[in-house]
């Protein structure tokens, strides 16, 4: 390595009752692409906040450039050429697309104070071109699915002078077609001397893009993996500690249940027309599908969260009438939103009162009041059960890092002991291990008897644990496929066929 | 994991009131005492501090009420005027020989309907509580000149006037109110699923909703709480000045949702306590009542209870970022 571009050396950082980093260095030389792993809550991200501005160290030096620095804000940061993607979407969600790119990096007409919106839109285009990615500049991004609006925070970054950027976990929502776009803007940024921090739990996908993976476990340096010679089993030994048991795939239910749910030409503005298809009790269905397929759309109706305007669901046999979630609760139908923060998080509430959030009818005693005790029991059980990472029961949710933060939600939603269980993206963000452990969980919910919809944008997460898939192709059921028709290749054509047609994503 | 045992937990107890949000403002609090006690040695006098703590009690009660809303980011601008229409109402039904308790009752009953007339616009209509509660406050004020032609309802019975004019214990019986008022409100926000929903409305929304949790139902009900408080309020005012006036009230919205706001109650939602409000009610009333016995002109009190609440909110702000 030539001189390194940044150098942290010795850095410590404590939160209250959590120290987040232990004596850490971590260095990035001129173009190269590092990769940053560890599992949930070893301080990945404290770590690059820090190097962001948005932390202050306890300890350590920052060398930047040769210099010896610390930047005091994200904008100072940004001017000196460190740029940073955060793990959490930090768009505002009220503004157009466009609007949202060019936040804080207007461009004006001449010297005027007004704004270039010819210029602005000419530029966007030209970058969405680019990132290969189809976007309408004047929609509202809170209406943009997740993925598309990860793809506006990497079009934004592009936008500043970078010479480092990081990249917290940056392919979480996306999609193979999009990360494999994003891979070769980084390979471009590498050629144009750029280095790049890239934070992920996809193992595979940091092999594929990395140069040298410092691994940090516990918030302490836990060595490095080389991304050419390394090997996957290294890698989570050093994240893990430990051997990690080989990745069970499901054996799938033995008999096949009795019908749990059946789904009847259900049907909801803007996406969702005409689907049907049958759960059985101790199932897991696969919902396949590109984004913007409508499966999130799918969920949220039958969850009675998105507005029906046709179609029945049947409940062992009965129809029912889901007007709210509330309705969708008490049938036992669970749902875990794929947007954590935004759908399922109360942030500036603890980890045991978002834990509890969904049992109150349980907890209540004399139909009004919360047992403490009872509450923090149920608490505790789940935080060992799920082993999420946390000072104490009564620490802000806000605070945990990505995967914990997720762990709490899916504890959320076990505590109310669902009978269908509709997840969304379960597995996004959290690491090896805990992804493990997730699947474990899914699968032994599923032997338990109940009955689990998956939605994932990862195809071996639902080829590893369905028992049936689902395809959706704008909408619709493109088709259904038993556990042994179902592989890589024909979910994929079916998700991208239409009619025969090949379409673009 | 969980923190660590402190050997001493002496000290611990006193760093952890040191830490809650309430410790900053509670000491504002004993400082200003200190400072108007010094300025206007009148000021601790029992005579002095006995009518103060009366005044207080008025506010407090209204702002405990307008808390519930605030904190799942919602506002009652209508409380004031709610109290002199509970008052008119509970006064007039007085004087057409209804007897006190139920004259109180029916008093009480009228402010509930202008809150679930709010509560409902708000919670099922889906229209902005500032508007709804802004028309709201017009038209119930208007409501009680248009009845009472701007006349107060004066000849209310002896028997009435002990719930502002008497005491218990040494306190005035609306100190005993507010306090009473206080206690429900704390148990029903800190251990009821009721008062974590209303908290979790306030930190997020969509998230409650899609924990299977009636938000609407809730927000309806919880609009009935500011409204209920205002009218106890108005009522007991009633009592206080032995007559009903139509002007009763006016204003007060803005001295609650400051008390509530000095007690740091934040305005988008999510955050407060009902010993915040007391403490911001306290400052609030405290601050008033000093500079009167410091002489200072009321066109300058204004002014700086005016300064008073951005300081407060700034005091916060830091607290919080400590
Ligand atoms: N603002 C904060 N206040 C208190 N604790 C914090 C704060 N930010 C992070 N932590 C704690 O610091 C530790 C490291 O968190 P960090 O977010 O850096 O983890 P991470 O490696 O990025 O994990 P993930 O893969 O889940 O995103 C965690 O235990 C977390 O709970
Ligand atoms: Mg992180």
């Amino acid at each position: 390595m030539t001189a390194p571009l940044l150098e942290m050396r010795h850095v410590s950082k404590s939160f209250p009752g959590v120290r987040a980093l232990d004596d850490v260095s971590f260095a990035v030389g001129p173009g190269e692409v590092v990769g940053l792993l560890g599992e949930n809550g070893a301080g990945k991200s404290t770590l690059m906040k820090i190097l962001a501005g948005v932390h202050r160290a306890d300890a350590g030096e920052i060398v930047w450039d040769g210099k010896r620095t610390a930047f005091r804000s994200i904008h100072q940061a940004q001017e000196a050429g460190v740029t940073l993607i955060f793990q959490e979407l930090s768009n505002c969600p009220n503004l157009k697309a466009i609007e949202n790119l060019f936040l804080g990096r207007e461009i004006f007409r001449g010297r005027s104070p007004f704004l270039d919106d010819a210029a602005m839109r000419r530029k966007a285009l030209e970058l969405f071109e680019y990132l290969d990615v189809r976007i309408d500049l004047d929609v509202e991004v809170r209406l943009l699915s997740t993925a598309v609006q990860q793809m506006i925070e990497i079009a934004k970054a592009l936008l500043t002078n970078v010479k480092l950027l990081v990249m917290d976990e940056p392919t979480s929502s996306l999609t193979d077609r999009e990360t494999s776009r994003l891979f070769k803007v980084i390979r471009e940024l590498k050629q144009r001397g750029v280095s790049v921090v890239f934070i992920s739990h996809k193992l595979s996908e940091v092999f594929e893009i990395t140069d040298r993976i410092a691994v940090l476990r516990d918030g302490r340096n836990a060595g490095e993996v080389d991304a050419k010679t390394g090997t996957m089993e290294e890698l989570i030994n050093r994240m893990v500690g430990r051997e990690l048991g080989s990745r069970a795939a499901r054996v799938g239910s033995a008999v096949p249940g009795l019908e749990v749910l059946r789904v009847e030409g259900l049907s909801g503005p803007p996406v969702v027309k005409d689907v049907s298809f049958n759960l059985r009790k101790g199932e897991i269905l696969g919902f396949a599908g590109l984004i913007g397929a409508g499966r999130t759309e799918m969920a949220r109706i039958l969850f009675g969260a998105a507005k029906k305007t046709g179609g029945r669901v049947l409940l062992e046999g009965k129809e029912v009438r889901i007007g709210s979630p509330r309705d969708a609760v008490a049938l036992g139908i669970a749902y875990l939103p794929e947007d954590r923060k935004v759908q399922a998080l109360v942030l500036p509430m603890n980890v045991r009162e978002n834990l509890t959030l969904a049992v109150h009818r349980v907890l209540r005693r004399f139909r009004a009041f919360l047992g403490r005790k009872k509450e923090e029991e149920l608490t505790d059980s789940y935080v060992s059960s799920l082993r999420i990472r946390i000072a104490t029961r009564e620490q802000v949710v806000n605070d945990l890092s990505g995967g914990n933060q997720q762990k709490v939600v899916i504890a959320k939603w076990l505590a109310t002991r669902p009978r269908i269980l509709i997840l969304d993206e379960p597995t996004r963000g959290i690491d090896v291990a805990a992804k493990a452990e997730v699947h474990r969980i899914v699968s032994d919910l599923a032997s338990q008897g109940v009955s689990i919809i998956l939605i994932s944008s990862e195809l071996p997460e639902i080829l590893a644990l369905s028992d049936r898939v689902l395809v959706m192709h704008e909408g619709r059921v493109k088709t259904v496929l038993e556990k042994d028709q179902a592989t890589q290749q024909t979910i994929m054509s079916a998700a991208l066929v239409a009619d025969g047609v090949v379409v673009r994503a | 994991m969980h923190a660590k045992g402190d050997p001493q937990p002496g000290r611990n107890i006193v760093r952890a009131l040191v830490r809650t949000r309430e410790s900053a403002i509670f000491l504002a609090l004993v400082l200003l005492m200190t400072v108007i006690g010094i300025a206007a040695p009148n000021f601790l006098g029992a005579g002095n501090l006995y009518l103060v703590s009366r005044q207080i009690s008025f506010v407090a009660i209204v702002a405990l009420g307008e808390l519930f809303v605030i904190l799942t980011g919602g506002i009652d601008l209508s409380v004031g005027s709610v109290m002199a229409l509970a008052g008119m109402g509970a006064a007039y039904a007085m004087t057409i020989g209804v007897p006190p308790p139920y004259a109180v009752l029916l008093g009480i009953l009228v402010g509930l309907v202008m809150g679930a007339v709010n509560g409902a616009l708000v919670a099922y209509v889906g229209i902005a509580p500032f508007i709804v509660t802004l028309g709201m406050l017009s038209f119930a004020s208007g409501l009680v000149l248009g009845l009472t032609k701007g006349w107060p309802i004066t000849d209310v019975p002896a028997s009435f006037l002990p719930i502002a004019q008497g005491s218990f214990l040494g306190l005035p019986i609306p100190v005993w109110i507010a306090v009473a008022i206080a206690v429900l409100a704390h148990v029903a926000l800190s251990t009821t699923a009721f008062g974590r929903r209303t908290y979790a409305i306030g930190g997020n929304e969509q998230a409650t909703f899609l924990s299977g949790i009636d938000v609407k139902r809730i927000k309806f009900f919880l609009y009935l709480i500011p409204a209920a408080c205002a009218s106890i309020a108005g009522i007991i005012l009633v009592a206080r000045f032995n007559s009903a006036q139509a002007d009763t009230g006016k204003g007060w919205e803005l001295d609650a949702i400051a008390a509530a706001v000095i007690g740091g109650t934040s305005l988008a939602g999510g955050s407060g306590s009902v010993l915040g409000v007391l403490i911001g009610a306290c400052i609030m009333g405290i601050i008033k009542n000093g500079l009167v016995l410091m002489r200072v002109s009321s066109y300058w009190q204004t002014a700086i209870i005016g300064i008073i609440i951005v300081l407060a909110a700034v005091l916060d702000r830091a607290k919080r970022r400590a």
